[in-house]
């Protein structure tokens, strides 16, 4: 029963006992709430997406090129005829599959490699800060942008690339994370109870880290699919016709001087609502997990 | 006080491992490029001779500890190696174009920090507030603008429908001649020459790239100040303060205000981090002749030399501003290097 | 001066408002030294903040009144109570670094309170803030002016705390718990020195504090708060002769005093007979030049310099030393939980000391040697109820699992006195003296010879310490066991250990049986020590 962590551990705090607490949090704050409900959204969006839209959303047609929003587009039609809402809807799935990946790959190895050394300090610990250093002595976007360059350019590379920006922020805040409870009391606990150093950084600490990480995902994951997008805005991984919202955005981008706005704006705002739902989600979680900070 | 020194000099030195780290990934980088550098270097005329020719001339026959050196050494000279698409050397093409960037990303860090400061100090004093209410609402709505739209929709706006900005078409319009250059910022410049019609002309052109930028480094400027604030004015020393009858002015502004600063300034690191990366967007979206959009634009043609002095620069430029910022931080915390911090 | 009637203070919470304080009423007079004693969340404090104004947010005076000096605290206008704040009525708090302004000289600190009470203009601000540094007897005053609060002790930082409050020359001090966090020595040289300084000046002072001995070694009057409300107020001696309430009868026995024994802290009617104990005359556990140095920025850190005692099997022994003085180093060394630098540490004649930390946890001794830790809040992971705290060493330790899992555990909890129904519940769901129940249990769970008490009451109100004293002497005859009392409290080190061991600075400066080392200690440090401790009044004398 101790044993089960990863992914029921985090519901003590969060879920029983604490229940009153989400409801008062959802109550007191109904934008979390909302936050949820998108979430639901864009997650069926984008199991469901690609068999319930109306038209193919790859499928051009010249006659009704560049056509503004109506009842049979509801967004509109691009340059090509390609119905816009179609599109919007069935680019999600790619969106969202970027950035959780990325979010998960980053995830574990943070998490690997700052609890380690959170946990045993000194030498490995003073190299893994260095290593840190250096990826964030980028600017990470540009950093982004010349590994997605030198390793090509694929979706794949995206991916590896947004984790990699990524790695630091997970592995500081688990170090600290650690790193404040390596001298806790009940850590020397249950390193009296005979339990082994492997068991203790595992089973007693790195699931009290846990409820910090969960805020950090939810804003990372909007955050990472801000960068995917900005990548395949300036032509980076995906690649025409493929829909994507960043891509969509960009081809859009070049008939708003002549007024032609919905090729643009309904694929940004689709974005933005992903990563606003993200981010309003991570206060939520932060709230629920840490009422003190909202004061 | 020596140890405050000594921290300091600590601080100067632990830039060059990093420097030192920012080196050695972008020699990886480069070297991790696809297909073969030395057939893009010797054009696209060239003969399997050519291409072993350039090999060698380009030094990639030999080991890899043996082309890192090389990549030093030719660092330390200034060498970036030739951009293909332009022809000239990458560091001619950089230096010529920093000035762009650094122009845009200064004016914007201004217009947000005099925004968000401001907003985060009001939210945190007054919580709950319909001010705190408007932050809060601001700052997600802030880091969820993926940059790049929150520019075409200005544009949108602004130019096509109410018509008062300018073409979004580079530093300054056709009609204008380019300041004297100076220091290559135009506003700068313009302002040396005295030649007002044209710093104006330039300003305009400036704004909306300017505000597009600000509205996205706005977001956790704000939200870091409002809650570094609240933690200060929850802290012991200013019920101390209060208890002993300190006005509020002077518990808000002398004691809170100060100590909240400080999480703040180091935060700006972060921020420049994020603001340099957004550059690079909102320069392609206005057309701006900055390094970011030149590094695009040799994306596209595959110019990789150009890619990659462009992150090597946009990194040393970021190890600088970090120091500057830590150094900064140095001045205004007396904890600095000490135990306590 | 000050006249208080039913004021009560409400704070507006999620669950709706709740009453901090409940309408107490009260009177000083010029002068006088008044003490507010009481448990913690018994309003106490909120009493201070609400007479200052400076109630946290969601805070408000709800009803009453509070007059001081003829103007209504109540109704005073902001500006008025600005004036009256550090002019009139001055404030020292607890924890009193974090109580100074982190980056700003505390000199300038000074010079902000009296440039505000227009005491002093820019250009002889500085030469007045130097004085009040000099009033609270800070040695080369013009040179700590320059200093920023980091760079002082903690007892420093409470004499500038208190030179700000008393800067402008108030009439009342109020001192919220002066000495929490602070060493035994220190608080001893801060409380006779705000008590020197009210009375040369003719001052009024509230000392609010949870230390009945200390309050009635400072105050001319005490009354005792509970749950927002007065139960009793009178003189010391009325208070410890003769209480009158049951919950100051309560309170005045759980206090530690001289000639208590550790029964007679609780209420008369639950002092059962101590069992009797086992004193075998091997000896358990031998330290032998025990030592260890840290490596530190600034060269290596000498924090164990060579001890050596004895803990016989059966025997109590009390560590006893101020904050550094290498005790809790020791303790975990012997603990295991930390490398020795050099010596021994002989279990049962066997040398545990040269086993490296991080495998004694397979060691088959690691059961024999267990420790009880100083805060139960922090000791006990938020994400295991009480049952699975204690399970932890069972089934690691002892292998044990399923019903004979359950009921050893539930055997625990019944000789902890914890009862069953807590035993699911997560650690915020559960009291202080519960949590330290749990705490113990856990230690007590794999048959340990050898407990390791490190400061295991400190946290928690007398009241609370009282029962969790007596519960481990209980223990102690029940199971068999040696403790090693790791405090600075000697008060509480008399009632429970046989013989004592008092550190400095690394090193053991006197030794032996508990009555030789307090009643004539023959060391200074000892010594002083022992005055350090608050003493109160005897009970038995008068009662």
């Amino acid at each position: 029963m101790i044993n089960a962590v990863e992914p029921t551990a985090v519901k003590p705090k969060i879920g029983s006992g604490n229940f009153a607490h989400i409801i008062y949090v959802l109550k007191e704050n109904p934008v979390t709430a909302i936050a949820f409900g998108l979430f639901t959204f864009f997650l069926l969006s984008a199991l469901v997406g690609p068999f319930v839209v109306p038209y193919d959303p790859l499928k051009t047609d010249a006659a009704i090129a560049l056509q503004p929003p109506s009842l049979s587009h509801w967004f509109g039609t691009d340059n090509l005829g390609r119905d816009i809402f179609s599109r919007v809807i069935v680019a999600t799935r790619l969106d969202l599959i970027i950035s959780v990946s990325a979010v998960a790959l980053s995830f574990v190895i943070g998490s690997i490699l700052g609890s380690v050394a959170g946990y045993r300090g000194g030498a490995v610990d003073v190299v893994l800060n260095r290593i840190l250093d250096t990826i964030m002595a980028f600017p990470l976007f540009v950093l982004a942008m010349g590994i997605v360059a030198a390793l090509g350019n694929s979706v794949a590379n995206i991916i590896y690339a947004t984790a990699i920006i990524n790695i630091p922020f997970y592995a500081r805040l688990v170090r600290a994370e650690v790193n404040i409870r390596r001298e806790a009391g009940f850590t020397l606990a249950a390193k009296l109870s005979g339990n082994s150093d492997v068991r203790v950084l595992s089973f007693h600490i790195f699931p009290n880290a846990l409820p910090p990480m969960m805020v950090q995902v939810s804003l990372n994951l909007g955050w990472a699919i801000l960068n995917a997008a900005g990548l395949s805005f300036i032509g980076l991984g995906v690649r025409p016709p493929t829909p994507e919202w960043g891509i969509m955005v960009a081809e859009g981008a070049n008939f708003i001087v002549s007024g032609e706005w919905w090729v643009a704006i309904f694929p940004g705002l689709w974005l933005m609502l992903a990563v606003f739902t993200f981010n309003l989600m991570g206060d939520g979680l932060r709230d629920i997990v840490d009422p003190r900070r909202r004061v | 006080m020596n140890a405050r020194l000594g921290a300091i000099a600590l601080r100067i030195a632990q830039a060059v491992p990093v420097l030192f780290g920012v080196v050695v990934i972008s020699f990886l980088l480069t070297r991790a490029l696809p297909g073969d550098p030395a057939a893009q270097f010797a054009g696209v005329m060239a003969t399997p001779e050519s291409i072993e020719q350039t090999r060698v001339k380009l030094g990639l026959d030999k080991s890899m500890p043996e082309q890192f050196a090389t990549y030093v050494v030719q660092l330390a000279q200034g060498d970036l190696g030739q951009s293909v698409s332009t022809g000239r050397q990458v560091t001619e093409d950089l230096a010529d174009r920093l000035p762009a960037s650094l122009e845009l990303t200064l004016t914007a860090l201004l217009f947000s920090c005099a925004i968000a400061i401001p907003l985060g100090v009001l939210a945190a004093t007054r919580p709950g507030s319909l001010i705190d209410q408007l932050c809060r609402l601001l700052v997600t709505a802030g880091v969820s603008l993926p940059t790049f739209f929150t520019g075409i929709v200005l544009i949108y706006v602004f130019y096509y429908l109410a018509g008062i900005a300018p073409s979004p078409l580079g530093r300054l319009d056709f009609a204008y001649l380019e300041p004297e250059h100076v220091t290559g910022f135009f506003l700068i410049d313009a302002a040396i020459a005295g030649d007002w019609e044209t710093w104006f002309g330039a300003l305009k052109q400036l704004v909306l790239p300017a505000v597009t930028l600000g509205l996205f480094t706005l977001a956790p400027i704000a939200r870091m100040t409002r809650a570094a604030m609240l933690s200060a004015l929850s802290a012991d020393y200013i019920r101390t303060a209060r208890a002993a009858g300190l006005g509020t002015t002077k518990v808000l502004y002398g004691y809170a205000f100060r100590n909240a600063l400080l999480p703040v300034v180091t935060t700006l690191g972060m921020v420049f981090s994020f603001s340099l990366g957004a550059n690079v967007l909102v320069e392609k979206v206005f057309a701006w002749p900055g390094i970011g959009s030149y590094a695009v634009e040799a994306l596209v043609v595959s110019d990789y030399a150009a890619v990659q002095g462009f992150v090597l620069a946009m990194a040393l430029l970021f190890v600088t501003l970090n120091l500057i910022i830590d150094l900064t931080y140095s001045v205004i915390d007396p904890r600095f290097g000490t135990a306590a911090k | 001066m000050l006249s208080i009637s039913d004021l009560q203070v409400a704070f507006k919470t999620r669950r709706g408002e709740v009453d901090a304080v409940k309408g107490i009423s009260f009177e000083l007079a010029k002068g006088e030294r008044l003490g507010i004693v009481g448990e913690s969340g018994s309003g106490k404090s909120v009493t201070s903040y609400a007479l200052m104004r400076i109630l946290d947010a969601g805070g408000r005076i709800k009803a009453g009144e509070a007059i001081y000096g003829g103007v209504d605290l109540k109704r005073a206008s902001e500006t008025a109570m600005r004036d009256i704040r550090g002019r009139e009525i001055s404030m020292i708090f607890q924890n009193p670094r974090a109580a100074l302004n982190p980056i700003r000289k505390v000199g300038h600190q000074i010079e902000d309170v009296l440039i505000q009470h227009g005491q002093a203009i820019r250009s002889d601000a500085r030469k007045k803030a130097i004085a009040a540094l000099k009033a609270v007897k800070i040695n080369n005053a013009s040179a700590r002016y320059e200093a920023y609060p980091f760079e002082l002790s903690g007892g420093m930082c409470q004499r500038i705390v208190i030179a700000i409050a008393l800067a402008c020359d108030p009439k009342l001090l109020i001192a919220d718990e002066p000495t929490t966090g602070l060493d035994i020595t220190t608080q001893k040289a801060v409380m006779d020195l705000v008590d020197e300084l009210v009375k040369a000046r003719g001052m009024s002072s509230i000392l609010i504090t949870h230390d009945l001995g200390l309050a009635s070694q400072y105050c001319d009057r005490i009354v005792v708060m509970k749950d927002g409300l007065i139960v009793e107020a009178g003189n010391p001696i009325e208070i410890f002769t003769n209480p009158k309430h049951p919950y100051t009868n309560k309170l005045v026995d759980a206090t530690p005093r001289r000639g208590a024994t550790i029964r007679s802290l609780l209420p008369e009617e639950e002092r059962k007979p101590l069992a009797a104990r086992q004193m075998g005359d091997t000896p358990l556990l031998e330290i032998k030049g025990l030592e260890k140095t840290y490596h530190g920025k600034s060269g290596p850190v000498r924090a164990v310099k060579g001890i050596s005692f004895t803990v016989k099997a059966g025997e109590s022994l009390g560590l006893v030393g101020e904050s550094g003085c290498g005790k809790s180093t020791t303790s975990s060394m012997i603990v295991r939980l930390l490398d020795v630098s050099g010596g021994e540490i002989l279990y049962r004649g066997e040398d545990i000391g040269k086993m490296p930390a991080l495998a004694f946890a397979r060691n088959p001794l690691r059961s024999k040697i267990q420790m009880v830790f100083q805060d139960a809040t922090d000791s006990l992971n938020p994400r295991h109820t009480a049952r699975q705290s204690i399970a932890e060493p069972l089934k690691r330790l002892k292998g044990m699992h399923g019903e004979a899992l359950n009921a050893r555990i539930e055997e625990l909890a019944a000789l902890t006195g914890l009862p069953e129904h807590l035993l699911d519940r997560f650690p915020h769901q559960l009291s202080g003296g519960q949590k330290a129940r749990v705490g113990i249990a856990r230690a007590i769970a794999p048959d340990p010879d050898l407990l390791i008490l490190d400061e295991p009451t400190a946290a928690l109100d007398v009241s609370i310490q009282a029962v969790v004293l007596n519960l481990l002497a209980d223990l102690r005859a029940k199971l068999n066991m040696s403790y090693i009392f790791v405090s600075h409290d000697l008060n509480v080190v008399r009632l429970l250990c046989d013989s004592v061991v008092v550190m400095k600075d690394g090193e053991i400066v006197e030794a032996g049986s508990v009555e030789a080392v307090m009643d004539n200690p023959t060391n200074p440090y000892t010594r002083a020590l022992i005055a350090a401790a608050p003493h109160a009044p005897d009970r038995k004398s008068a009662a």
